[in-house]
């Protein structure tokens, strides 16, 4: 062996510090949105240009960590010259575009949007819901007792998760969550067709004898609370589920040794819920079944075994 | 391309392989070489289902070929290695037709994985305990390493080696200086300059040798020069091979103190339990990750009553002997840490905080960290000594499979349980079933046994009875086991503490059994 | 990919139908026999698991053509075979009408419900079928049969219609129009009986172009003559003299004689044919495959033109596209045939083989060098999938939801590459713009309306059937060249352009068949349906049973679509009951909202257009007052 090779009691000096590949240049456009231009790199979305501006779009079926599906409509907004609103969520920025974000015509398509999902949806779990109401003073109440809704009984098939569909707004999320956008199990999928659409594993079989591998991601991109936790869900059930009462702590998973960062959620000091947060590099809010459900060990108070 | 190699981290570091996919998904190729077709090797382009304990003869076959196909990175080697001349020579016998036979993989497959891992653009080979867990395995890292080294895929954005730990703080835990010859930051114990700065800041002499490792101290206890152990958050009774050994060993100490979670297996031979808060969620520290990220634990519920957090309990038995430490509080400790340890000074409390992390090395407080380490390596003229290649043979395991026992045993994860399960098994796991012993259908056949019924599972050492499971990601003559479930299977009865000597890890991914009909079904 | 599977498992006769489909398995990994000496050493391309994905739809129908309908074991199985989830195989299978998911007999009659056969009596025929068989749905005969209520047909100028289909090793399909409920009983028993004939009759071309003996035809001058079977017959009718001219013109000139030509899409969107042709011709540097689609998925209710074409001019068709491949680039061509058309599907295999031997399609073309070759793919009953971009992701294996726009088609297609779809008819006039020039074509019609139209005239009218002019005409004259309102009743409305189309008035009569023409008046060509409803009609419930057609139909992707559609066909419901929630004024304005929040914000066109022809007829009387 050489002589010029590392010995293991001396320190290995230092080197250049590493560093990633520059991400490639993106050139910046200018566009108007509601008369104030904003310039923004090319690839960015009308929503990144409108929060650029301080602009607070509503969205249900969008989020940051998945492929924008564009399907729940309540984003769009008006592009000068294009026939129909367009969504924001995913429509590409191009230079010279104008755009209004709160005109007539897009006051009342996010309306008729917001009436037509809570006419439809039980939506009292969903954060969202009650100020996008107000903002939009949707009245979902006006088509009626008798509309056709999305109410079914509540699934409860296995001790981690529960499903109401009466609650599922039909955004995608879950799906992409459960597919290309994280973990790449495919237990569900979207089934059936129009109103009868639905969130599905394949002949609607109970999750535990499906693909589902409980990793939680699904229920980590919810946003009406269809998908829950069953801790959460329980404590619903009994009136005793208080955020008020709750404080989030980030830490990092106790199992393996990728590194995840977990939200604990504490009530009463006991952890009611584990989350991770969406802008975290490793997990980018997924997690898998230890990290999201195995922090019951710190519950069990230590008894000696027989 | 990814060539993940003795690793099924599809069920074992899930959120990595969430990475691994975008990355497939991205163009990306995967490569997986593994006894069993697990679910990581189903993502795979190609599937290697080489015979547990054949790494080296396919990793030196592999650096063979390489360089027969002139595919090697010429000008890495020659700026930044050592010994390849003697490495060349030395891979010469380990010809395709020969790693075909003891591998078992076909030889144009293994020359096709070569040629795609030495042409990749970028490459991450990444291991598991499917290569440490090994009577050989520094060996086995080492043939490894050569292939980085051949290919120049190490100190490169994107490509390098990377052993994908199994425990959320082994990397802090060695970080930290649990290390038998190291101090806090990987300082040598036997480089007098290092200890003199520790022996300064500590105001005493420390000893100038290295420690035992836990097989060493097995060791000790066997030959009777250690009578005394304080355990820290550790089950071995259930987690060393060969267990019986160890829990005979174990209770014929004189004194042993076990501070953990539970009251494990290990903490019922126990002098004295005291009982400690989970670090995770009800401590303040940080823990080091895979990808030597030093993150910040939080504090987010508290303890049960009269569970403390591991520093206080030592805050107070140094106490009880007589020195006052004051009041115990991480962040303090972690700052006494960053000043002795060099590669962790820059990471305050408050820069991991608003960097969400820091991977070391990082020198200073304007030092962002490293993403990826021996950079070096590139630098012209090269930065440090040169690194070398190693010359390992082909070993087969210690136990070997012969007529009397003629299946190969190895054991591995489920992604829903963990190590001995005293964490896991506390949550209602939909996924969990009982322990079984998986085996090829056809070995069902050959055997005379059907799914569900249970069998006398024997090794040279031991023998437990286990219900048969058919898997047909096993071939015929072997067969898979976790050590998840010792109140079910006592795997551990099984396995043999055949000890690689670099490391003082187990070979538990080979063992030999046989299948006996049980007759109380 | 790591895939799970339920323990269900398939039968023989699946399994059987699957590997016919697909060919046999090649390892065990993907199905086949275990062979431990590789299976248990290697296995390849599992990230590429779901690479053929495109073949899941015809898959699918094999096994629904077999066994009657697809079991948990079949879909287990053709997840197997193609690498994907059984959870987004069966979303696939569930998207689709035709499919059944849950065990059915293995003859079943489609009876038409739609506007056109309402006007001839259908509600008459279910009415009878359900005393004498039972419900719908329901297995009767012994429970070898069943009868279903289906959407349009097209075959409208044969109303009322129902087609009837049996499973088994040779599965067969044969409609039957104008139907009774003893004719469709009659079908079924010789369906349970095993005697439906194996071919699907041929429809009488009498019955479908009342001007077939005209010589002024160009369009339809084929039709119904031997040309749709043969193609030296083909030939001898100046068939492929006009993809000979083009591939010796080249593509740049070709796609400008078709820009000159002012030709517009004739599948309701009316976009210049030329344009696209252009975009994909100035892409083909990039080296991306390109492909060539015809939309033959004709679900429109009241359209049927493109059926009669496909079934009596279908080299025509072939031909199109052929010459659309020389201005694209393209190698790869698909015909995305609606699933309810068997004779059509019949037809257009025969004609495809036939080219195909004859050197028309394949490597060759004509040895001029020109590699070209088409796919059939039918539909399995589901209206969206007209939507182009839903067309793409049914041929690629997905549920047929349309995709956000842009990027457009011409940009990024099928499969994502630069793809040009065009329209049956649209396709078929393009061997005449070749023959006679772009220019030439540009002056046959009235301004921007250039070329001849075929029009779909049904419902109350006393000769129904295809019709084919020049652009120019008034709606007055071709309703008085298909005889006029049938009997004695008197025209009420005429419903243009179909379910996404708008109603007109007596008195509108006068308006031009055009483009501008219609567009002045606040409705549109469409597809080319014109049907007639006379005084005896009640047109609410007619209203009502197109919102129902889109409630049906609507893919449920988006929300304004999926709960639009729900709650305007329950606000019509009130309105026809007379039963509104407060006043009938503040029901019409609620439909109006909604209609607009349809207009404005949903994905396709189906959304956008599913309030239009309620809309046409709130702004023309006073239905609900």
């Amino acid at each position: 062996m050489s002589d010029l090779a590392p010995k293991a009691l001396i320190p290995v000096p230092r080197g250049p510090v590493p560093e990633a590949p520059p991400p490639r240049k993106r050139a910046m456009m200018e566009l108007k949105i509601d008369g104030q231009t904003v310039s923004v790199p090319e690839g960015s979305t009308i929503l990144d240009a409108a929060k650029k501006l301080g602009i607070d779009t509503p969205t249900l079926c969008f989020l940051d960590t998945l492929t924008p599906v564009n399907v729940c409509r309540v984003c769009v907004v008006e592009l000068e010259g294009s026939r129909t609103l367009v969504p924001a969520c995913s429509r590409k920025a191009e230079p010279g575009m104008s755009i209004k974000t709160d005109s007539e015509r897009v006051r009342l398509s996010r309306r008729l949007v917001l009436e037509f999902l809570a006419s439809s949806v039980d939506v009292s779990t969903a954060p969202q819901f009650p100020g996008y109401l107000k903002r939009y003073a949707a009245d979902p109440e006006r088509f009626g007792a008798k509309t056709e809704t999305v109410k079914q009984p509540v699934k409860v098939d296995n001790d981690l998760y529960v499903r109401d569909y009466s609650k599922c707004i039909l955004c995608y999320k879950c799906v992409e969550a459960c597919g290309v956008d994280a973990q790449n199990t495919f237990a569900i999928a979207v089934a059936g067709r129009g109103f009868a659409a639905h969130i599905s594993t394949e002949f609607d079989t109970p999750l535990t004898d499906s693909a589902c591998v409980y990793c939680g991601n699904c229920i980590g991109v919810c946003p009406t609370g269809a998908l829950m936790f069953k801790s959460e869900y329980e404590m619903r059930q009994a009136g005793t589920w208080d955020e008020s009462r709750q404080t989030q702590a980030d830490t990092i998973c106790p199992y393996c040794g990728v590194g995840c960062d977990l939200t604990v959620h504490q009530q009463d000091g006991k952890i009611v819920k584990i989350t991770s947060p969406l802008d975290h590099s490793v997990t980018h809010g997924n997690l898998c079944i230890k990290g999201r459900f195995g922090y019951r060990f710190v519950e069990v108070e230590a008894k000696p075994k027989k | 391309m990814i060539l993940l190699w003795g690793s099924n981290a599809r069920e074992t570091h899930p959120i990595f392989f969430h990475h691994l996919l975008r990355g497939l998904h991205n163009g990306a190729k995967l490569y997986a070489i593994d006894p069993r077709r697990t679910s990581s090797a189903q993502w795979a382009d190609a599937w290697l289902g080489l015979d547990v304990g054949t790494d080296i003869a396919l990793a030196n076959a592999m650096g063979r070929e390489i360089i027969a196909a002139g595919l090697e990175h010429k000008w890495f080697i020659e700026h930044s290695t050592s010994g390849f001349e003697e490495y060349k020579k030395h891979v010469q016998k380990y010809t395709l037709e020969r790693a075909e036979r003891e591998t078992g993989v076909p030889g144009e497959v293994i020359r096709q994985t070569a040629h795609a891992y030495a042409k990749a653009g970028r490459a991450e080979l990444c291991w598991t305990l499917g290569i440490t867990e090994h009577h050989n395995a520094v060996d086995n890292v080492v043939s490894l390493i050569n292939l980085a080294l051949l290919t120049g895929h190490v100190g490169r954005y994107a490509s390098g080696v990377n052993p994908l730990r199994g425990q959320n703080n082994v990397q802090g835990g060695g970080d930290m200086g649990a290390i038998p010859d190291r101090f806090p930051g990987f300082q040598h114990v036997e480089n007098d300059e290092i200890r003199a700065k520790y022996e300064a800041a500590y105001g005493r002499k420390l000893d100038p040798k290295k420690g035992l490792n836990l097989s060493d101290m097995f060791e000790a206890m066997e030959h009777g020069t250690m009578t005394c152990l304080y355990v820290l958050g550790e089950n071995p009774v259930d987690s060393e091979a060969d267990r019986n050994r160890a829990k005979r060993l174990m209770g014929g100490l004189e004194f042993m103190v076990v501070q953990d979670l539970f009251y494990t297996e290990t903490a019922a031979l126990a002098d004295v339990v005291l009982p400690a808060a989970a670090g995770w969620c009800e401590t303040e520290g940080t823990v080091t990750s895979s990808e030597r990220r030093v993150q910040r634990v939080r504090a987010a519920v508290p303890p049960p009553p009269g569970v403390r957090d591991d520093i206080e309990i030592v805050y107070d038995l140094a106490r009880r002997m007589g020195h006052n430490w004051g009041t115990p509080k991480a962040e303090c400790i972690w700052d006494e840490m960053r000043q002795l340890s060099p590669m962790h000074g820059g990471m305050s409390y408050k820069r991991l905080e608003e960097l969400g992390g820091i991977q070391w090395p990082c020198y200073d407080e304007s030092h962002p960290g490293e993403i990826f380490l021996h950079g070096r390596l590139w630098a012209d003229p090269l930065i440090g000594p040169r690194a070398p290649f190693s010359c390992v043979e082909q070993e087969g395991p210690v136990d070997t499979v012969d007529k009397e026992y003629p299946i190969r045993l190895t054991t591995g994860r489920r992604l829903d349980s963990y190590n001995t399960n005293v964490q896991s098994g506390r949550f209602a796991s939909p996924l969990r079933r009982e322990e079984t012993l998986d085996i090829s259908p056809e070995d069902g056949t050959k055997y005379g046994v059907r799914e569900g019924e249970k069998v006398r599972v024997s090794s040279r050492r031991g023998s437990v009875i286990a219900p048969i499971r058919f898997d047909p990601g096993l071939r015929p003559g072997l067969a898979f086991l976790t050590g998840h479930f010792h109140d079910q299977v006592a795997t551990n009865d099984l396995t043999i503490d055949a000890v690689d000597p670099k490391s003082g890890t187990s070979e538990f991914k080979a063992t030999a059994i046989r299948i006996d009909k049980y007759s109380a079904n | 990919m790591d895939i799970h599977f339920t323990a269900d498992q398939p039968s023989v006769e699946e399994k059987a139908a699957v590997d016919q489909e697909l060919g046999s398995p090649e390892t065990s990994w993907d199905g086949g026999r275990r062979d431990v000496q590789s299976d248990g050493r290697v296995s390849f391309g599992g990230h590429d698991a779901g690479s053929h994905r495109h073949k899941l739809l015809p898959t699918l129908h094999a096994v629904q053509a077999r066994i009657g309908w697809i079991s948990p074991g079949a879909i287990n199985y053709i997840s197997l075979r193609l690498g994907l989830p059984p959870a987004e195989v069966y979303g696939v299978a569930s998207f689709y009408h035709l499919f059944s998911l849950a065990e059915r007999p293995p003859v079943v009659a489609h009876v038409c419900e739609d506007i056109a056969c309402m006007t001839r009596g259908s509600e008459e025929i279910c009415s009878k079928l359900e005393s004498t068989l039972g419900p719908a749905g329901k297995a009767c005969m012994v429970g070898k049969a069943a009868w279903l209520r289906s959407p349009c047909l097209g075959l409208c100028e044969r109303a009322p219609a129902a087609m009837v289909s049996t499973s088994g090793k040779s599965p067969r399909e044969r409609v039957l129009a104008p139907a009774t409920a003893e004719g469709v009983e009659q079908l079924l028993r010789d369906g349970v009986d095993g005697r439906l004939p194996v071919e699907p009759d041929e429809l009488s071309v009498k019955a479908s172009v009342p001007q077939a003996a005209s010589p002024n035809l160009v369009l339809l001058r084929r039709v119904g003559k031997a040309s749709g079977t043969s193609l030296d017959e083909y030939r001898k009718t100046s068939g492929y003299e006009a993809l000979r001219k083009a591939i010796e013109m080249g593509a740049e000139a070709v796609v400008r004689e078709v820009i000159d030509s002012k030709l517009l899409g004739r599948g309701g969107a009316a976009f210049p044919t030329g344009k696209k042709w252009e975009a994909l011709m100035n892409q083909r540097k990039q080296g991306r495959p390109h492909y060539v689609i015809c939309n033959a998925d004709e679900s429109e209710p009241g359209t049927f033109k493109d059926r009669v074409v496909m079934e009596g001019d279908p080299f025509a068709v072939l031909e199109g596209m052929t010459i659309a491949a020389v201005a694209t680039g393209a190698q790869k061509g698909y015909i995305y045939l609606r699933g309810e058309y068997p004779f059509a599907a019949e037809r257009l295999t025969h004609a495809i083989h036939a080219a195909r031997k004859a050197g028309l399609l394949g490597e060759d073309i004509l040895g001029r060098g020109l590699r070209f070759d088409i796919e059939l793919r039918r539909g399995a009953g589901a209206y969206i999938c007209g939507e182009e971009t839903a067309l793409f992701n049914s041929i690629e294996g997905y549920r047929g939801e349309p995709r956000n726009k842009p990027p457009f088609p011409t940009v990024a297609g099928l499969f994502r590459q630069p793809t040009s779809v065009n329209n049956v008819e649209t396709l078929v006039n393009v061997p005449e713009i070749i023959r006679m020039g772009g220019a030439a074509y540009a002056k046959i019609g009235a301004g921007n309306s250039a070329g001849y139209r075929l029009w779909c005239v049904c419902g109350h009218v006393a000769r129904p059937g295809v019709y084919e002019t020049p652009f120019g005409g008034t709606l007055r004259e071709l309703i008085q060249m298909a005889g006029g309102v049938a009997g004695n009743g008197r025209l009420q409305a005429v419903l243009l352009g179909g379910a996404a189309g708008a109603f007109v008035a007596p008195k509108e009569l006068d308006v031009p068949l055009t483009f501008e023409g219609t567009r002045a008046i606040g409705a549109t060509l469409g597809s080319g349906v014109v049907m007639l409803f006379d005084d005896s009609v009640d047109l609410r419930k007619i209203l009502l049973r197109i919102a129902q057609f889109f409630r049906d139909e609507t893919c449920g992707q988006c929300v304004p679509c999926r709960v639009g559609v729900v709650r305007q066909q329950e606000t019509l419901e009130r309105l026809v009951a007379r039963k509104p929630l407060g006043t009938a004024g503040t029901e019409v304005r609620m439909l109006r909202e909604m209609g607009q929040a349809m207009r404005d914000a949903s994905i396709c066109g189906l959304g956008q257009t599913a309030s239009s022809a309620l809309e046409s007829a709130l702004n023309r009387w006073s239905l609900f007052s």
